[in-house]
């Protein structure tokens, strides 16, 4: 848990000397080192994690060795900044995104203020500008006449070891939530500046070991979890169990790997295995019940989150590729997606791209409604949120969203799903026909405001809490204004990583304040065929008007 | 420091030319340099789009600022989140023409608390705009020097301008606009704390430079009265490659044009060329139809396959087989005592 109580900490966020409380750090930010102590880093990658991924993608992920990020000697290879500069010069020519960020900023400060890491921190080199800033100094003393020119006039500084830590901290305090890229004026997107500096970091073999282990996780066991086969199948039948003992109804077409099902689905891994993703899991699979649809969970392709997405592009594609590959394996006609935040991301705009094309399957229509979802008509890839207000709108869904009456709910935007793909409205759709309480943060949070939960992008890990609490503050403090004024007490979302990570974010900032993904309301609403008289939701926590002498 | 070098800097190019034409050298100052930095624009602005046209947009990454195209009652954000070509137009026309991005900004406050407030803060937007568009009509206003006959729509653009009809010569209102543009942007930057933070002295030259500009166009027309003959004889000159240096021009002219060559010669080496970045901007500028539509990366691996289905057996036939898992490939007649691994990451992963 964090170092600091929540008193100390928000003292220190409200008056702490930093840039966020008017208190101006006396020295220019190029003469400031990065300081690490433990708490403000992740530990890096072990030499087997870095040895694993080099082997199917040699040159990528450096030397395998261990080392220390507070030694100031990270046993570089002899050539890093060499390896680094190349491998500018090899992205800026790849990518047009990055020269172009890299060109056209006028620092105007627009994104200073839109990073929930400096609204938490108020640490300068957390607003967006500067964090590009870190990698854009560098570009212009090597890449620009004006740089090597004017050289610090034009704001260009050598590589050197100092600047290397610095792009250590500090891209590793983005998740690349994009927040800043809407109030941009050009669109610059930090999200790509720190996508292009963690390959670059990742190329000399500076990673951190809790993006590597999972992705390798998910490499080999299907799962970043790294639950083999006959686990993850277990973990989704106990939920068979307490589904039964909490509704009366035995779901029956609960099934793995099956070749010939209509639809493969793909969830986040987190969803069996964790409090309160496992929930979200029971909320989807009776609602399938529900529906009678015809589907199938893959044990090789048991993960919609994607690490490699973290770390470079090669990794990403290679992790993705297993969708498509497990659906043609399999035989189904589309593949359907669960609530997960950066799966989305790498779905929506680069799995085609990257892996594609899906022409062995067919464009997704939904079994139930007749739907065509045009809008996945080439990924042939369809958001459960989609499918579900579809269902809904189509009235194939008994719903009696008075057994949600005892939750006051919120709803957080994951970033991923709207600002990477558009989804804003199918959650709020879905809300307002599970559940009568539901209650909007304040407008400058959610939809394409809405902050992130300070932990994506492989930050979800113990040892930087308090960094973590920090980053996810303006989250906590909408939802601290929605309790406040309505007694919200369940913030849903529609994201594995946010299932988590906001947990630990309200227990600390908002206890009382649950955390739940939109598809378990749906699964308390749902009237189940054949369902006993429910007294407790899926959490077994007594139903509203069924509380007999029990307080809720 | 950061401000002082880029003041003493445009202080050092107005004495410069100063001195220049002093010992005579107008030609230089007149023509030479103008087409030099003339050349030199055209070409550095050439020369940065295409550069960064051959990279390619490898992926669809636009930010979404609204509701995307979904199901059919689901309304769409056509503008804030396009799915067709029109949608991107009006976008980018929205972003070029209005700075719809400055218009959504907001402003962070923390107090006790912690609590965050955030406020609705138009005022660089309104500065933004205020300043690029006296710029544009003080640009176009200048083809009246450049051009015999003048398009028409100079003198209406004039009259616009000076449609207040104070002072003789009749004052144009974007003289101020821009003058008052330039102040506030340049307060901006030094009294908000977060932007004098970022600020490079490259961020204050240019406003320095066209501070510097604007100010002498100002001298030369309300106050220190140069040859407007002789100057629309030397502007049409230079159009039409056969320019004339009359005797008595002026040297605050010459500090002018030295000055304005400067910055359209910068304009390529600095930021200014966000002007023509926005245009470019993968995330302004794309559909979001990723999943409607397929994009092709050019530089996309095929080799780059994932884990075979067929590894994944191999590794764990065994456990499936108990799990009751179907296998593509049956396990061998003898078969091996599966180990229980509960579902811990393994320490060294094999493929």
């Amino acid at each position: 848990m964090a170092d600091m109580k929540v008193d100390e900490l928000g003292v220190s966020v409200a008056r702490g000397p930093s840039l966020m409380t008017g208190a101006v750090p006396t020295k220019d930010w190029q003469e400031v080192p990065a300081v690490f102590k433990p708490g403000n880093y992740c530990y890096p990658a072990k030499a087997s994690m870095v040895e694993y991924h080099s082997k199917s993608l040699p040159g990528l992920f450096g030397e395998p060795r261990e080392w220390d990020v507070e030694s100031d000697d990270w046993k570089l290879p002899e050539n890093w900044k060499e390896i680094i500069i190349n491998g500018m010069k090899e992205r800026l020519d790849k990518f047009r995104s990055f020269k172009i960020f890299m060109d056209c900023c006028v620092r105007c400060g627009a994104c200073a203020d839109k990073c929930h890491f400096f609204l938490g921190t108020g640490d300068p080199k957390n607003m967006p500008v500067l964090r590009a800033e870190l990698l854009r100094s560098v570009y212009r003393n090597d890449f620009t006449k004006a740089g090597k020119i004017l050289g610090k006039f034009a704001g260009a500084r050598e590589m050197t070891f100092g600047v290397l830590k610095e792009w250590f901290m500090y891209f590793y305090q983005c998740t690349e939530c994009r927040r800043c890229s809407v109030f941009c004026p050009y669109g610059i997107d930090t999200a790509e500046i720190t996508m292009m500096a963690r390959e670059l970091l990742h190329l000399v073999g500076v990673g951190t070991n809790w993006i590597l282990e999972p992705a390798a996780n998910s490499n080999r066991t299907g799962n970043h979890l790294g639950l083999q086969p006959h686990t993850f199948k277990e973990n989704a039948e106990y939920m068979l169990d307490d589904i039964e003992e909490v509704t009366g109804v035995r779901l029956k077409n609960l099934n793995f790997n099956r070749k010939g099902a209509e639809v493969l689905f793909v969830i986040p891994s987190a969803d069996v295995f964790a409090d309160p993703g496992i929930y979200t899991f029971m909320g989807y699979i009776m609602m399938f019940e529900h529906i009678g649809l015809d589907y199938t969970i893959s044990t090789y392709a048991s993960e919609g989150g994607n690490f490699g997405s973290f770390t470079n592009n090669e990794l990403m594609k290679k992790l993705n590729g297993k969708m498509y590959a497990e659906a043609k394996r399999l035989g189904v006609k589309w593949i359907l997606g669960g609530e997960c935040g950066h799966m989305w991301r790498v779905l929506h705009q680069y799995m085609d791209t990257m892996n594609g094309p899906a022409d062995f399957l067919e464009v997704p229509k939904s079994p139930i409604t007749g739907t065509v979802f045009e809008n996945a008509a080439s990924t042939k890839m369809v958001h459960i949120s989609e499918f579900t207000a579809d269902l809904i709108r189509h009235g194939k869904l008994k719903l009696d969203p008075s057994r949600n009456d005892n939750r006051i709910v919120t709803f957080h935007d994951s970033c991923n799903p709207s600002r990477g793909m558009g989804m804003l409205e199918e959650p709020r759709y879905i809300l307002k026909h599970v559940c009568n309480n539901f209650h909007e943060m304040p407008e400058n949070t959610i939809r394409e405001s809405t902050f992130c939960c300070g932990s994506g992008t492989g930050l979800n890990t113990g040892e930087i809490m308090e960094l973590r609490m920090r980053g996810g503050l303006p989250r906590a403090n909408a939802v601290k204004y929605v309790k406040d004024k309505h007694g919200v007490n369940m913030l849903s979302c529609v994201c594995a990583i946010d299932r988590a990570t906001l947990l630990a974010l309200m227990q600390y900032w908002n206890p009382n304040v649950g955390v739940c993904g939109i598809s378990e309301l749906v699964g308390n609403a749902l009237i189940m065929d054949g369902e006993k008289e429910r007294d407790q939701d899926l959490r077994f926590e007594t139903l509203p008007g069924m509380e007999g002498d029990a307080d809720v | 420091m950061k401000i002082l070098y880029p003041f003493v800097a445009v202080i050092g190019l107005m004495l410069f030319a100063f001195l220049g034409v002093q010992v005579g050298m107008d030609s230089l100052f007149g023509i030479v340099i103008p087409y030099l930095a003339f050349l030199i624009f055209i070409g550095g602005f050439i020369n940065k789009v295409v550069g960064w046209a051959k990279s390619p947009v490898p992926f669809r990454i636009p930010t979404t600022c609204g509701q995307g195209q979904s199901l059919p009652w689901i309304k769409q954000a056509k503008i804030d989140d396009p799915s067709t070509t029109l949608g991107v137009v009006q976008r980018m026309a929205l972003e070029v023409l209005l700075f719809r991005s400055l218009f959504r900004n907001t402003q962070a406050d923390v107090y006790d608390g912690p609590k965050l407030r955030y406020g609705s803060s138009k005022y660089l937007w309104l500065f933004a705009l205020m300043f690029h568009y006296s710029f544009a009509v003080i640009v176009i206003r200048h083809m009246r020097l450049f051009t015999d006959p003048m398009p028409f729509f100079v003198p209406i653009l004039e009259f616009f301008d000076g449609i207040l009809q104070i002072g003789a010569p009749t004052l144009y209102q974007s003289d101020l606009v821009l003058l008052g543009a330039l102040t506030l942007l340049f307060l901006r930057r030094i009294i908000l704390a977060n932007v004098r933070y970022i600020s490079l002295p490259a961020d204050y030259f240019p406003l320095f430079l066209i501070f510097a500009i604007a100010s002498t166009g100002i001298l030369m027309r309300y106050f220190v009265r140069v040859d407007v003959i002789n100057i629309k004889q030397l502007a049409v000159g230079l159009a039409s490659f056969s320019p004339v240096l009359a005797d008595d021009i002026g040297s605050l002219f010459y500090i002018h044009i030295f000055l304005v060559s400067t910055l359209i010669a910068y304009i390529p080496f600095s930021k200014l060329m966000h002007m023509g970045g926005i245009f470019m901007s993968p995330t302004r500028n794309l559909a979001n139809n990723s999943r409607m539509v397929r994009h092709i990366n050019p530089w996309n691996d095929p080799s780059i396959k994932p884990h075979s289905y067929a590894g994944y057996e191999d590794d764990f036939r065994d456990v499936m087989a108990e799990a009751g898992l179907p296998l593509e490939k049956e396990l061998p007649p003898e078969e091996p005592v599966a180990e229980e691994e509960q579902g811990k990451a393994t320490e060294t992963p094999a493929e």
